[in-house]
């Protein structure tokens, strides 16, 4: 199924919750955040949060800022 | 010791973390300046290089992150990233900024002042980065300002001090640390500022783009403690009243 | 907010007696002042500094408020008091003939002061809640405040409730002096009623401008404790006041003992020189506080004072309750020193380059009013 993952389209298999995508994706859990259809997960919900068909996924980190 | 919140520092010049061109440089420079505080700012992860997070070079027990909401536009934007810093973050300290102008980056006074109230309610230590405003610094210290920041200059411009009037009136009044922010292009800016009275400043572009970085960083550091040691010492007579005083006057008429 | 607290006078007395002429030039050439120059400016060595102080005093005064004075009138409405205060001619135990002035009686005071061109009232009365309250202010102001600029009191602390009702009424200020800040010699000239309660007066210019008022004005006795200290607690309090309540203007008024007949003999008598460095140290300290020179002060003395430092004079006054429309009413508070008319106080602040000012705001403008 089909989501849209920092502005991109992406597949991914139902089913699959954040903690499967941040590791597909090569993240580590504590240094981003996830925001799904502008709500932000919580870090303890990642292995339990199912993405939903076309969710609007943001992932989020600190970067250099003045 | 510069107390801010339930925290107290002991370096009065706070960094930055942008435009630095590597890490290793952001690393050494913001260690020759003795900062305890930095600021960051909160972007989409590239998906294309993951390893690419500032959180991984630099280090969490040397330096308190202040994360900012740069690039928010208005109070709802503002709250949206603030909400995303503390879960990204695990902090509830932040710099408020909100600028709808693109060509000025100058802070929207409205939208700063609602989304200050609304984000101290909900437990945040905001510290808003402001023009040189008095009315506008006392009502954000009204509703629960950690800080106020007003700009010296319009960011970027590199001209100091500009707004000293308007800064010298916030310094007066405010109750809560004064920072100056912006504007602050050279260390003897920075030593006007805190000459002033001024509690902290701001410094970034003006370190991370120096020839030498690391140099300027020492520079803005030693700046920074000779302008707070000479507002303690106690600065001697300025021009203006030495202009206004007068012949004395006759009393005569007292018995 | 943790609430205003006077260090002991001892604290702060090496402060006061160190200072040297040299200090005392260093501070008057500085812009910005720390409250510790303050104690320098009352200190012995500026006593013998007064026309040094007095010039940049002048410049200060001229560069915030102009050559500009303005002009008030006191009505009192009621000698009832419940308190016992040593000092005081309404004292609850002192054998005068009381009075409470009626409504309408009070409008008449108020009519003669609004034809003489008077355009600020301060409403004043002992403190005695069932003959003065809260109803019988807000009454008034209603009945009267289209016709005046300014109606300010100087009667009982009231809660903060009260003094908003009083603001929403038409009240735009509230005078309210601590008449020592010297707790030991404030427990023992104030002998019962409310006002026995130091921390409780203390506490009061805080609530009037939480209330919202325009205007609080602060103040102590002269002649009670040690001027100099008091002059510097009484700078600790105007400070944190602007701390805190920055929407609120700030006065000072400077009531000072002349010897009475018969009545109460100041234990620390203090004269014209020591008001004079007084008010010029505040000016110095604070450039935007008000300076409220009353008629307790002679003609000659406030005419000289005029540009130097004070920015609002009382005229006419008269302090027997019904005084305006009876002259010869006996029962006065305090003996008055300027007994000129509005006119001729008028006269000569013009005659010395000044601009007498009636009114400097019209309740008019308020918000719900």
């Amino acid at each position: 199924m089909n989501i849209f993952c920092n502005g991109k389209e992406r597949q991914i298999a139902e089913g699959t919750v954040v903690s499967d995508l941040l590791s597909s994706l090569n993240l580590s859990p504590e240094t981003v955040v996830v925001e799904c259809n502008t709500m932000i997960v919580k870090p303890d919900e990642y292995s339990k949060f199912v993405l939903p068909e076309d969710a609007k996924l943001e992932l989020i980190r600190f970067v250099g800022g003045g | 010791m510069l107390k801010i919140a339930d925290k107290t520092f002991r370096s009065r010049l706070f960094g930055g973390t942008g435009k630095f061109a590597s890490s290793a440089v952001m690393n050494e420079a913001l260690d020759a300046s003795g900062s305890e505080m930095i600021t960051v700012a909160l972007r989409r992860v590239d998906l294309a290089d993951p390893d690419d997070d500032i959180m991984s070079v630099l280090d969490r027990d040397k330096y308190w992150f202040l994360p900012n909401t740069a690039g928010a536009r208005d109070a709802e934007e503002a709250i949206r990233l603030a909400n995303l810093a503390r879960a990204v973050g695990g902090t509830n300290w932040l710099k408020l900024e909100v600028t709808p102008d693109p060509r000025t980056l100058l802070p929207d006074p409205v939208e700063t002042l609602k989304a200050t109230e609304l984000l101290v309610k909900d437990g945040f230590i905001v510290l808003p980065y402001m023009n040189a405003d008095p009315i506008l610094s006392l009502r954000l210290q009204d509703v629960g300002a950690a800080t106020v920041m007003p700009l010296g200059a319009p960011i970027g411009t590199n001209q100091g001090v500009l707004m000293q009037s308007m800064i010298e009136i916030i310094i007066d009044q405010a109750q809560v640390p004064v920072v100056v922010d912006a504007g602050l292009g050279a260390p003897s800016h920075a030593a006007h500022a805190m000459e002033m009275g001024a509690d902290a400043v701001l410094v970034n572009t003006a370190i991370a783009v120096a020839g030498d970085p690391v140099a300027m960083g020492r520079a803005f550091a030693m700046a920074v403690e000779a302008g707070r040691m000479a507002y303690e010492a106690g600065l001697g007579i300025s021009g203006k009243s030495a202009a206004a005083s007068s012949p004395e006057v006759g009393l005569g008429f007292l018995q | 907010m943790s609430p205003f607290t006077v260090p002991d006078f001892s604290e702060f007395q090496a402060l006061i007696h160190t200072p040297t002429s040299t200090d005392v030039e260093a501070v008057l050439a500085r812009d910005k002042l720390h409250i510790n120059d303050l104690a320098t400016l009352l200190s012995p060595a500026a006593s013998e500094m007064l026309p040094a102080l007095a010039a940049r005093s002048a410049v200060i005064t001229g560069q915030r408020f102009g050559h500009t004075i303005q002009l008030y009138a006191p009505v009192y409405v009621s000698s009832f008091c419940a308190n016992k205060c040593v000092y005081c001619g309404f004292s609850a135990e002192n054998k005068i003939e009381r009075r409470v002035l009626t409504l309408d009686e009070v409008e008449v005071e108020m009519n003669i002061l609004a034809d003489q061109g008077f355009n600020h009232i301060l409403l004043v009365s002992g403190e005695a809640p069932a003959k003065v309250g809260v109803d019988y202010l807000a009454e008034l102001a209603r009945r009267t405040r289209a016709r005046f600029a300014a109606i300010t009191i100087e009667v009982q602390p009231l809660s903060t409730e009260e003094y908003r009702t009083l603001f929403e009424a038409g009240i735009t200020g509230v005078a309210v002096y601590q008449e020592t800040y010297d707790r030991g010699v404030y427990d023992a000239v104030h002998l019962s009623g409310n006002k026995a309660d130091y921390d409780y007066r203390l506490k009061v210019p805080a609530r009037v401008a939480e209330a919202g008022m325009r205007e609080v004005g602060i103040g102590f006795l002269m002649g009670l404790a040690d001027w100099r200290s008091e002059g510097f607690a009484l700078g600790l309090h105007l400070q944190w006041l602007r701390k805190h309540f920055w929407r609120t203007n700030l006065t000072v008024s400077f009531p000072r003992m002349r010897p009475a007949e018969g009545a109460f003999d100041p234990p620390q008598p203090t004269g014209e020189k020591e008001l004079t460095q007084l008010l010029l140290a505040l000016r110095i300290f604070d450039h935007d506080v008000g300076l409220v020179l009353s008629t307790r002060e002679e003609k000659r003395y406030r005419n000289g004072m005029i540009g130097l430092g004070p920015t609002r004079y009382s005229a006419g006054s008269c302090t027997a309750p019904g005084g305006y429309a009876n002259p010869d009413l006996a029962g006065e508070q305090f003996s008055v020193g300027d007994h000129r008319d509005l006119q001729t106080v008028c006269d000569s602040i013009r005659k010395r380059g000044h601009d007498p000012v009636c009114k400097d705001w019209d309740a008019t403008f308020q918000k719900g009013l």
